[in-house]
């Protein structure tokens, strides 16, 4: 009877556990590999420069910056999506009449691929001539036209890029604040009144918000990941033929044009990867113990 | 109808096993109809309609082996540095370069001997950078250049000559703008990208000198890329047009008085324009300069992974070196380009007359090719700092002794390596 378990067990796992061994851990740990080497255009390289890959990498001014910019982005998008999604979610939650039609109005943009949308953005709405969408806007209003992915002082480019980020995905945390929202015992809210709590920030601060804690965490996390993976939108958004401008570069970026442009620099892009990589892994687990993920009755 | 577990498992494997051959790339290699090898061939894909259907004819008409063209949209670069990779990739393909690296790593064929006794006959400014270590990695397959448009009529309007030097260039593009039409479109990221080294060579300097050293440690390279600012900051530019300087269409719909673009958007301009635009190249700057126009090569090269190299040089042979009817087609026909065969381009009667005959003789005068040294690393460090200098204001000595150091670095080790 084992046997035939544990058959069963590999005739089910087995597929899924060769593919992530084949297309997740084995380039994995090959990237570790090449990172040790002069790999230019190879994969199969000979020459061993021990962590000269890495002493390059950290002493670049170029991957630093990119570090940087995705700290920055980091620090305006993870705030901004988790407000606007609470604020959609707690406005979808208190309308008595079309509730379905406004979470799906809400949650549609969490289907569009973002290429697409950065392509709208980029071509349609902030596109730097006079006929662009913001443009007419404000040239209706009298103002000059902005060219807003060109310009770096202000930095309206962020504004482009934080936007199209938000409006794809706030829908999404929205759902899952609602899930939140609704699993919150009605009881609570009607003994608070009775304490005498006035509804609005009161009520919010000390009632919602401690009960929606385990969503809130879930929601960061996946909202940082998602930031540190940001890619799509920033290479769709400032990329050209010619290459990538030097702001706004995320890491993730920085590392595609090193190891898979024209430089073909594989060993130093895996050991840019593998510092990311680092990177990630601390801060994730940082980020749980900090709040406390996975502790028992963590949601109170 | 009951499905057993077995039954279910079996069907599984089948499907399975179905989407695994579907996933099969075609690397166009197939089975092949025609006599002899099959080769597979890669092009980019061009703008201009025909070019497409012309590259197939070309290849249909060969005898000896049986080629089948891609026609690969996207980065095209990107796609063909992963393919020479693995043994999936092109038999020949074209290729902007062979890059150093790909030469000294191996991965493209030596095709010098292709060349004996025609090889005077190609240009040199664009054989030069397929050229290492006195052998020939890339056949040239037609000239691009870049230049200056203008239009006449705006420039007569504003009362402004065309600008020969920098300086009366940053004054015609500041005269020309208006609420409505900026001076100068030099693409959107304005001009990191396009301008690369030409303001340096029109500043009397060059990227890497022909020993082998960086050829802008000179205070005059940073005097001409701080005019460069001039124009950002004096608001002359267009930025975020809808197409970028490769496409005429900011200058044909009148956003910008001038626009630097490439030798092939001429026909477009000439039909939509007529006589009203006139073309220069990037104008000199200093005591030491002279005019410059960036001059460059698709090339065709034979992957060093490639089953069939002895039977795809003989094709490269055929078409890129015997066949100058199909390489007159190709230059000419479709979009705009200069033969790379001399003797072709003497004959080509497009080339004789009006902006075509200006744009000839400034690559023959005033062109500049990236030399082979310049490398992606060395690329990226320059036109991130161009880019500063352009846009952040930052001071050009600084940002260029920081290029220069990382320059030096890459020539440093580009040198060492041999093939």
């Amino acid at each position: 009877m084992s046997r035939r378990r544990t058959l069963w067990f590999w005739i089910f796992v087995g597929p899924f556990a060769a593919g992530l061994a084949l297309f997740t851990y084995v380039p994995l740990l090959w990237s570790v590999g090449l990172s040790f080497f002069d790999a230019h255009n190879t994969v199969t390289p000979t020459h061993f420069v021990g962590v000269d890959n890495y002493t390059a990498m950290l002493s670049d001014d170029a991957f630093l910056a990119s570090l940087r910019t995705f700290l920055l982005f980091t620090a305006f998008i993870v705030p901004a999506t988790y407000v606007l999604a609470l604020a959609l979610a707690l406005m979808v939650n208190r309308v008595r009449r079309a509730r379905a039609f406004f979470r799906s109005v809400f949650f549609l943009p969490a289907a569009c691929s973002y290429v697409v949308a950065a392509l709208i953005w980029k071509m349609s709405i902030f596109n730097g001539v006079r006929f662009g969408l913001a443009n007419a806007v404000l040239d209706f209003f009298g103002a000059d036209p902005v060219a807003w992915l060109s310009t770096t002082d202000p930095p309206w480019y962020w504004l482009v890029i934080v936007t199209v980020r938000l409006w794809l995905q706030a829908g999404f945390y929205m759902i899952l604040f609602l899930a939140g929202l609704q699993r919150i015992n009605p009881v609570l809210y009607e003994a608070a009144a009775v304490d005498g709590a006035r509804p609005g920030w009161q009520v919010l601060r000390h009632i919602t918000l401690p009960q929606l804690r385990a969503t809130s965490v879930a929601v960061v996390l996946l909202l940082v990941i998602n930031a540190f993976q940001a890619f799509d939108e920033f290479y769709n958004l400032l990329s050209d033929a010619r290459g990538y401008p030097p702001y706004a570069r995320p890491p993730l970026v920085y590392l595609y044009y090193t190891a898979l442009g024209q430089g073909q620099n594989l060993g130093l892009g895996s050991a840019g990867a593998v510092i990311l990589a680092l990177i990630i892994a601390v801060v994730t687990v940082g980020q749980a113990r900090w709040f406390g993920l996975g502790r028992r009755n963590s949601d109170g | 109808m009951t499905i057993s577990r077995r039954a279910l498992l079996a069907m599984g494997v089948i499907a399975g096993g179905g989407l695994l051959t579907a996933c099969g790339s075609n690397t166009g290699r197939g089975d092949g109809g025609g006599s002899g090898p099959t080769l597979s061939h890669w092009y980019h894909q061009y703008g201009e309609t025909g070019t497409q259907q012309a590259v197939n004819r070309y290849a249909a008409a060969y005898k000896k082996a049986h080629v089948t063209v891609q026609w690969r949209p996207g980065d095209y670069d990107q796609q063909t540095a992963a393919a020479l990779l693995t043994d999936s990739g092109p038999d020949v393909f074209e290729v902007n370069g062979p890059t150093l690296d790909q030469i000294q790593g191996g991965q493209v064929v030596d095709l010098t001997d292709l060349l004996d006794g025609v090889k005077d006959d190609f240009n040199p400014a664009v054989l030069t950078p397929k050229t290492y270590e006195g052998k020939i990695w890339g056949i040239p397959q037609t000239i691009d250049m870049q230049m200056l448009y203008y239009r006449k009529s705006l420039l007569k309007d504003a009362g402004l000559e065309p600008p020969d030097t920098l300086d009366a260039l940053v004054d015609a593009a500041h005269k020309l703008t208006t609420k409505k039409v900026k001076g100068l479109f030099l693409g959107n990221d304005g001009g990191a990208g396009v301008l690369g080294g030409t303001p340096l060579y029109a500043a009397g300097l060059q990227l890497v000198t022909d020993d082998g050293k960086p050829g802008f440690d000179d205070p005059e390279a940073a005097r001409a890329l701080g005019k460069i600012h001039q124009l950002y900051a004096g608001k002359s530019l267009l930025l975020g047009a809808p197409a970028d300087w490769a496409d005429p269409s900011a200058f044909l719909q009148g956003l910008t008085a001038m626009q630097w673009t490439g030798l092939w958007a001429l026909p477009q301009v000439q039909k939509e324009l007529g006589d009203d635009f006139g073309v220069l190249p990037f104008p000199k700057d200093g005591p030491s300069g002279r005019p410059s126009v960036p001059v460059g090569a698709y090339g065709a090269a034979v992957s060093a992974r490639s089953r069939n190299k002895e039977a795809a040089k003989e094709y490269v042979k055929w078409l890129w070196v015997e066949q100058t009817g199909d390489q007159e087609d190709f230059a000419l026909s479709y979009g705009f380009h200069i033969p790379a065969r001399i003797s072709l381009a003497k004959k080509a009667a497009k080339l004789k007359t009006g902006a075509a005959a200006d744009a000839v003789s400034f690559a023959t005068d005033h062109g500049y090719a990236q030399p082979l040294l310049w490398t992606p690393a060395a690329q990226t460090a320059y036109q991130d700092a161009l880019s500063r200098i352009i846009k952040d204001g930052a001071n050009p000595d600084d940002e260029l002794k920081t290029v220069l150091r990382k320059v030096s670095a890459e020539l440093a080790r580009v040198q060492k390596k041999k093939p």
